[in-house]
This record gives structure tokens, sequence and C-alpha cells, in this order.
């Protein structure tokens, strides 16, 4: 089966032929597998959110070719417009972009448009809010009355309520507290699981992404500067360092304990995995 | 030291009627000029709210308010209390009004009516102090997420403020960005002595601040060194905050019996600690 979603030689070139021209992704070959879950990081500037908008055909490639099962999105008008339904894009401060007058409109904008029946929108409509936690009581209320974290779910819902096959969110935790972060991950975990479903995820926060990927892209200057497990990439830490990231702080502990002399596994990414290298070597703590 | 904010049972609401909320529950404290204090607290906890009175954007409804011994309720003080305590928030976009950054930085000092020769060097410093001055001629837009913060704080500090609020001023940065502004602000705290009140919900942010106070639906509930506050991890957890993952770290391994000190903050501290028992 081919995959899910491809880009060949994928090149974006901003104001071409002016003095601000700006190549911001330059010949970038990637494969997304159905049912992957994948973590996408890099510095501000570094490409990343230009690339993920040519995935849904948002944003025309300078050069190159993105395909979605097989198929060049931009073969044709419908093909696009087909795309757009099936690989839902959630952009930064989705909140920003609620603007009806309940939160069941906002979700069910996105299913209307693709023309479905007023049952089968409705039945997406709670479903979708099933996955973010919005109870049926907050339908009837207007957006610009929930909290931040709130909106945000509601924004997200309506991305969901189109049962897109490739889900992908540009930053959503971004400026929420541990709690909002923690509830919103829940819900994107929720939804990948819940069938065949792809999920691509930006972020700046190696902790989250670790925990939940299974693959991480590290895009550089446009490039794809690194692709593999959390662990492949963790592993590289000055590399990583090279291009402005850095490296979750278990993994500079357990680099240092290594460092000093301990015989620890130097990758792992998680507390709870630090925890149990740490347990391994019991009988050396010396009260135990 | 002498005190510049002091809180005297400041009580707040948001909303009317039946959706009256409040947002301050009594709250107290006294801040030392010159000092660095970091408020932690998750979105609703009241810290925004608490630290919107100390510049007179809101006033108490019930309690006291001191700005450098003025009372903030005071309307013939608020253009003295924002002189002394300059706010910086979390958006840098909805900070900038110039299309060149020294302009932008000269805003306020203009805006009080300096002259303009008293406004240049006054600018050229801010700009250095934030480490800006080389892209003073540049169009703010154009920048990154830290630079622009950075300019904005330029922009605060151009108006000699002897404390500055700073509302969640890394919340929409990326990583660097983030090390930019927290380290910008350490060195204004250092090297000028300027009072910073750091608002946050990065734990990461406030391991150096010489305070942490941490607000919980209203109220303070712990205040202290960084390192006192964190070693109340069930406490942090309870109020919806989580605790660095080198304090997580130790607090699991002391669950299964190894005697390490949750005050271990830093990664080297915490492997160090580490390193001692198991070696």
């Amino acid at each position: 089966m081919a995959p899910v979603i491809q880009t060949v030689n994928l090149t974006h070139v901003y104001s071409p032929g002016t003095p601000f021209e700006h190549t911001a992704v330059d010949n970038v070959d990637f494969t997304a597998e159905r049912g992957e879950f994948i973590g996408i990081i890099g510095h501000t500037g570094s490409g990343k959110s230009t690339f993920i908008q040519h995935l849904n055909g948002l944003l025309k490639p300078s050069s190159g070719r993105v395909l979605f099962n097989g198929e060049d999105i931009f073969s044709s008008r419908q093909k696009t417009r087909e795309t757009r339904f099936r690989v839902g894009l959630v952009f930064q401060y989705p909140e920003y972009q609620l603007f009806e007058e309940t939160v069941y409109r906002d979700i069910a904008f996105g299913p209307k448009n693709m023309g479905l029946s007023e049952e089968e929108i409705d039945r997406r409509v709670r479903d979708a809010a099933g996955f973010v936690d919005i109870s049926e009581d907050q339908f009837e209320k207007s957006p610009f009355d929930l909290s931040g974290g709130q909106k945000r779910r509601v924004a997200i819902a309506g991305v969901i309520a189109m049962r897109p096959d490739v889900l992908i969110l540009d930053e959503p935790t971004a400026g929420l507290d541990p709690v909002g972060r923690e509830e919103i991950i829940g819900n994107i975990v929720k939804y990948h699981n819940s069938g065949e479903n792809t999920v691509i995820f930006i972020t700046h926060s190696m902790e989250d992404i670790a925990r939940i990927a299974g693959r991480l892209v590290v895009f550089s200057k446009g490039r794809i500067f690194m692709d593999g497990t959390p662990k492949e990439v963790f592993s590289r830490a000055e590399d990583l360092r090279s291009v402005g990231l850095d490296v979750p702080d278990i993994t500079l502990v357990m680099m240092k304990l290594k460092k000093l002399g301990l015989p620890v596994d130097d990758t792992v990414y998680t507390v709870e995995q630090a925890k149990e290298e740490l347990m391994k070597l019991k009988g050396r703590g010396k009260d135990v | 030291m002498s005190v510049i904010i002091k809180a005297e049972n400041v009580d707040h609401w948001y909303g009317e009627d039946e959706n009256r909320t409040r947002a301050l529950k009594d709250i107290s404290l006294e801040i030392d000029e010159g000092s660095f204090v970091a408020i932690l607290g998750h979105n609703g906890s009241g810290k925004s709210t608490l630290a919107k009175h100390f510049n007179a954007i809101l006033t108490p409804e019930l309690g006291k308010i001191y700005v450098a011994g003025m009372d903030t309720s005071d309307k013939d003080l608020v253009i003295d209390i924002r002189r002394t305590v300059g706010m910086v928030f979390q958006n840098p976009d909805n900070q900038i009004v110039a299309s060149v950054v020294e302009d932008d930085v000269a805003f306020g000092p203009e805006n009080i009516g300096l002259e303009q020769s008293q406004i240049r060097p006054r600018v050229d410093a801010a700009l250095m102090s934030v480490g800006m001055y080389e892209m003073r001629e540049h169009a703010p837009h154009l920048l990154s997420g830290g630079q622009k913060q950075r300019v904005a704080i330029a922009g605060v500090i151009a108006m000699r403020p002897r404390c500055i609020v700073l509302d969640e001023p890394t919340a929409m940065l990326d990583p660097s960005g983030r090390r930019e502004v927290i380290s910008t602000v350490h060195k204004l705290n250092r090297d000028y002595g300027i009072t910073i009140i750091l608002i946050t919900h990065h734990m990461n942010e406030t391991i150096a601040a010489d305070r942490l106070i941490v607000m919980s639906d209203g109220e303070i509930i712990a205040d202290g060194s960084p390192k006192s506050v964190f070693t109340h991890v069930d406490m942090l957890r309870g109020a919806g905050l989580s605790v660095p993952d080198t304090t997580r770290l130790i607090y699991l391994l002391r669950q299964e019996g190894f005697d390490l000190p949750l005050d271990a903050l830093s990664v080297d501290e915490c492997a160090s600690a580490i390193y001692k028992k198991f070696a």
C-alpha cells in the first residue's frame, strides 16, 4: 500500500525574484505511513510550518510533488479539495479562528462544507466533541465564553469532525499550562488510537513529544536534519544543540551519569525510563 | 532592603451578578526592591490578575496595593506608579507600535515629553541592555519572537522603571527565544538592580529566581526559595502544576527508598546527587 502522505523533492520559495527571496523548504523527501504518530521539531524559521501547510494543499510547492495515498494532490482542483477534507490541519492558536455563534455550529462548520446530511453532521459533531471532552451542555454556549484551553479544544474538534485520515497540528499545546497541555495531548492520542489515523504534531516541547511520538523528524534550514525514533534522535545531543534544539533534561542527567562512570543507558528520555535504568543498579544504592 | 511593592488583604472579583468569581482572595505580600520573584500558577490561578495590580491596570476591590509607598487606588498617582513599575505582556506582536526598532523603544520616552537630547541616550542604553542595539534600525515585524520580546523589554527599560513585571513573556516563544528573554531579565536584575516579577507556568524559568510564589485558585499556596518550594511535589501537583523532571526523578527514587535531596534542581545537581548514591 502506498504511504498515506509522501513528498518528493518538495521545495517552497517565498517571494521569488525579489530581494526577500527565501527558500523555506528545500528539496524535502518525506513519507508518513498509515497509523504513524510523528513529531516534527525544529527551530523557529526551520521551515516546519511551511512544510506541513503543503500536506493538505494549503500551499502549493514551488517545485516537487505532494502525494496523498499515492496520488498527486495538485493533479486537479477536485483532488486538492478532497485532500483538504482528508488531511486536517490545526493551526497555531486555532482558538483565534473560532467565529460561529455557538460551540455546536463551530464544530459543524467543516462537515457542513463537506456537503454531508444533517444527521451525519450531528453525529460527527457529537463524536468530535467527545474526543476533546467538550460536553453537550456546552453546545449552545458562545465559544467566546469558554476558557482558553476549552476554546482550543473546540477548534481541534472542528477539524476532527471532518474525520481526517491524517491530523496535523501546529504547536497545539503552545501557551497552555501543564494541565491544559496534558488534556490536549490526551485528546490527540485518543484520536490516533481510534482507528488507523495518522498524526503529525509540531512542537517545541521535547518532553511532550518524546512520550507520545514513535518517530521524530527534525527540521533545520528547510531540510530534514534527522529522522528516527526519539531514542535515536536524542542520542545525538550535540547535533541537536547545533541546530538550536535541546535534549530533554532527563537525557542530560543520564548522559552526565554515564560520563561519571555509571553503567546506564544515556538515550532514555522520560522520567520513568530513567528510574527503571537506575533501579537496575539497585544493589549499588548505599542505603538499600 | 526596602519594600517596592506591598499588597494588603487584596480581593478582586470578575464578572457580574451570579457569574461573579473571586479571582484574588485576601492576598498580602511584600516584594523587596532589587529581588527576582517568580510567580507560578496554572491558568485561572489569579497570577495575571495579581500582576495587573502591580502597575494599577487593575485596582483592588478590597485592600490596598502600594508601589514604592504610593497607593494604586489614588488616580493622581497612576502616572508615577506606571513609571515605577513597567509591564511586559505575553504577545510581542501586540506591544510593538513603530516600524523601526529604535522608534518603538523611543515611544515611551517621547510620550512623557522628554527632550530629544535625553531620549537618544536612553534608547541606546535600553537597546544595549537587552542586546538589541545592533538591530536598532531593523523592522520589528521581521525579528524573531525572542528578539521582539527583547525590544518590548527595551521599551520598558527606556522609561527607567525600578521594577518590571513580565506576564508570561515566553509563552509564545520557542526554546531559544525563551532562553534569550530569561537571561535578559536576569541580567537586568543583576547589573542594574531592577526588581523583576516574572509570571510564568514554566517551572524551569523559576529555578534561578530569589523567591518563588505559587498561586492556586486566587490564593498564595507556597512562598519561598525555588529549592524549598519544589520539594512539595504533592502539593504542586494538587495545584495543577508539575515539578521539573529532575525533581520528579528524585521523587520517584525516594519512593523506592533512596535518600536523595529533593532540592537538587539543576541537571548538574541532580546528576551528582544520584551519582553519590549509586557509584
